[in-house]
């Protein structure tokens, strides 16, 4: 006897606690088999890009810390640099290495997340999930000191930093670069070999490496392809020619490879950090920019290697004190564009890790 | 626990009068009912507690410490709140269905106590047919988890009630077939012969593969993690309690930790010698035993990540399935052929065999299918 089933539709989100934000996936299933998929993203649309044209150049700056909310120096990053770009400001010394330290950092502090909230999504029951909560607390605490804010920084100017760190930080840094690769080693113990994460990791998701260039994905997700591509050391930008880092990547492009990758980059974090901890010049920490600021008529695109990705600043500037036009390249949308492919014919759990894998943040899906 | 404590310090030194139910005494089936209830209530209390602080303690945090000393009224001002909600029926829902789920699968839960010795002799009927009455019943709530799950009309709670048929019917197979090894040895169903029988030792060193077997497809049974597939927060949300709010809710949670509290009864019962330990009363050494399976159930929990519905069958199919097949035939011939061998040399064999089986088990089977083409 042929036994038939008939699909029906599932809707996982906009509210769901996997979908990391207010994604929502419009799921056909055969059982429990995903047979289609479709994407439906919008729900935090707050048309960032529009708002930036109404805002002077320093002003754009806090609303990129909502773009990536828990990556916002990388985004400080990706903005100020287009704007150096455009208007030919010179950065000094000082703040070009105090930019690369809280940009690390940041990076340690989003793949803490995005690996506590994918194990939490394999159903490890919140255990490593505030585990590197906890880590990811003291590098809040290091911004806290710097900027006096915890999630939305808004530290970084064009020509510079809004401000010096305080004498409290280095120590209290130090002593986090001293315990962190220790705490690295701790979440490997918790889970790294677990019979049951492999099982549900390891060949699961598979990116192609040639899918992964095709849709244009970057970031832990392209690297877990095997594809060497890091923004850092192929067309490195800031200082980051000064730093000996290797770039972590995976073989087959699965669930467990960009786990792992993002692990490893942690580490390579860590050693940046030191280094720049290691040789960080005094000095005046902004070079001297007007309050407001008029590029001359051009546009300029600068891009970062932001935690989930390239990271990419588009501006047109007519001479005034705004920007004609900003564009943002977001990786967080432009990783989830295989989506579907990667999530078809595997079961509606597998749908959560693998999802959970790709690490989005949906303020930057949506902007 | 004072009442609890007086009734079975009671029924302990009237344990001479040998309760000959259904005639004899009739105040023994009254005040075994009170008991029960009172011990199933107050151990869901004190495992909701053990759990709450427990994954707290795991996972680096405080977990609830305020509401009394050290937080112990915790479960009680939940269960007010439980009690106080809005209790919402969905419009489209099969209403018989979804009222009566919640009783479905807290009722079993008590009755399973009908034939559990909390001191020698001292249980509300010594059915002779114990340990069968125990996995009838106990299966009973799958039935209440389905009605729960097509009653919500709900398809998060259908997903969650499908897995939970399925993984229950497989489950059944090792489990039973477990059991089985300690009713080869003991030669009766009681479990008031089966604890008697473990005086000199417990039966987790005859039967080490049975116990392991045991404690893997028990935790299958009664949802716990890494097996809980049909609640999985993350996935599909609550599964087939997605709908239910106020006390229906509360039921469902009764019920949850009301079954892990009858698994671990269980296992201590037929592994762990029951109420027999040295020093303390029978039911205090009752109350760790379980208390402790069930700090191991919340330790797993808050350690291992979840396995897929086809590995979860892949696991009882494939790996516990010969395993406790394997663990009958030999604990058979084991009874068969040395009856009166000195224990220590059977448990050190057992033991290695215990090894090379789940060593061996391990290598020829393989979790589940992956990708389905379509």
């Amino acid at each position: 006897m042929q036994l038939r089933t008939e699909p029906f539709v599932l809707n996982i989100g906009p509210v769901h606690p996997s979908t990391h934000g207010v994604f929502r996936m419009r799921v056909t299933l055969d059982g429990e088999v995903v047979i289609d998929l479709e994407p439906v993203f919008g729900y935090l649309h707050r048309g960032v890009e529009k708002l930036a044209e109404e805002r002077t150049y320093t002003g754009v700056v806090p609303l990129t810390d909502r773009l990536d909310y828990v990556a916002s120096m990388s985004n400080n990053l990706g903005y100020v640099l287009a704007v150096e770009k455009l208007a030919g400001i010179t950065v000094p010394e000082r703040a070009e290495y105090l930019r690369i330290i809280m940009t690390e950092l940041q990076r340690i502090a989003n793949h803490l997340i995005a690996v506590g909230s994918f194990l939490n999504d394999c159903g490890a029951y919140f255990t490593p999930f505030l585990y590197m909560f906890r880590e990811r607390e003291r590098i809040v605490d290091l911004f806290d000191m710097v900027c006096g804010q915890r999630l939305l920084y808004n530290y970084m100017r064009p020509g510079g930093v809004s401000q010096d760190i305080p004498d409290e930080f280095m120590p209290a840094l130090r002593k986090f670069l001293e315990q962190m690769p220790l705490f690295v080693e701790e979440y490997d113990r918790l889970l790294k070999e677990n019979e049951i994460l492999l099982a549900r990791t390891k060949g699961v998701g598979i990116l192609p490496a040639e899918m992964a260039i095709n849709i244009s994905a970057s970031g832990p997700v392209l690297r877990a392809s095997g594809v060497d591509w890091d923004l850092r050391k192929a067309d490195p930008y800031s200082i980051y020619d000064r730093f000996s880092f290797d770039i972590p990547t995976g073989t087959n492009g699965d669930c467990y490879d960009r786990y792992r990758v993002r692990i490893e980059e942690m580490k390579q974090s860590l050693r940046i950090i030191n280094q720049a901890v290691e040789q960080l010049p005094a000095g005046p920490i902004r070079s001297d920019v007007p309050h407001l600021i008029h590029p001359p008529v051009g546009e300029a695109y600068a891009r970062v290697e932001a935690p989930k990705g390239e990271l990419g600043f588009y501006l047109v500037s007519d001479n005034s004190i705004a920007p004609y036009r900003c564009h943002i390249r977001a990786p967080s949308l432009l990783n989830l564009t295989a989506l579907r492919e990667m999530m078809i014919g595997w079961k509606i759990q597998d749908l959560i890790v693998i999802f959970g894998s790709i690490d989005i943040t949906m303020g930057e899906v949506d902007r | 626990m004072t009442i609890a404590n007086l009734s079975v310090d009671t029924l302990s030194r009237l344990q001479g009068l040998a309760p000959d139910w259904p005639g004899g005494f009739w105040w023994h089936l009254l005040l075994f009912t009170v008991l029960i209830i009172a011990f199933v209530l107050i151990m869901v209390i004190v495992t909701i507690y053990i759990e709450r602080r427990g994954i707290a303690f795991f996972a680096a945090r405080v977990g609830p410490n305020r509401t009394g000393p050290f937080g112990i009224f915790q479960a009680f001002a939940d269960g007010i709140k439980a009690l106080l909600k809005e209790s919402i029926t969905p419009v489209s829902a099969d209403k018989i269905a979804y009222w009566l789920a919640p009783a479905v699968v807290f009722a079993p839960v008590i009755m399973v106590f009908a034939v559990v010795p909390f001191s020698d002799g001292a249980l509300l009927a010594d059915l002779n047919i114990g340990i069968l009455f125990v996995v009838a019943i106990s299966s009973i709530s799958t039935i209440g988890v389905f009605m729960a799950g097509w009653g919500s009309s709900n398809k998060y709670s259908l997903l969650g009630a499908m897995r939970m048929v399925a993984s229950v019917i497989s489950y059944e197979i090792p489990i039973i077939l477990s059991v089985a090894g300690i009713v080869i040895i003991v030669g009766s169903l009681s479990l008031n012969d089966i604890v008697l029988a473990q005086q000199d030792i417990p039966f987790i060193l005859l039967q080490p593969l049975g116990f392991l077997l045991l404690f893997i497809g028990g935790c299958a049974e009664i949802n716990r993690s890494p097996f809980d597939l049909m609640e999985a927060d993350s996935e599909i949300v609550a599964g087939f309690h997605i709908e239910y709010s106020g006390i229906k809710f509360a039921m469902f949670y009764l019920g949850e930790y009301g079954e892990a509290v009858v698994m671990s009864t269980i296992i201590t019962v037929l592994f762990l010698g029951g109420w027999r330990g040295p020093v303390l009363p029978p039911w205090l050494w009752f109350v760790l035993k379980v208390a402790f399976m069930f700090f191991i159930m919340v330790w797993t929990r808050a350690t291992l990540p979840r396995v897929r519905i086809d590995q979860l069958m892949a696991i009882a199919w494939k790996f516990l399935f010969p395993l406790a097949l394997l663990n009958l035939i030999i604990t058979a011939i084991q009874v068969l052929v040395w009856p009166d061998v000195l224990p220590w040399i059977v448990i050190l064999i057992n033991f290695a065999i215990a090894g090379i089986l789940i060593l061996i088990g391990s290598r020829f089977y393989k979790l589940g299918w992956g990708r389905i083409e379509v």
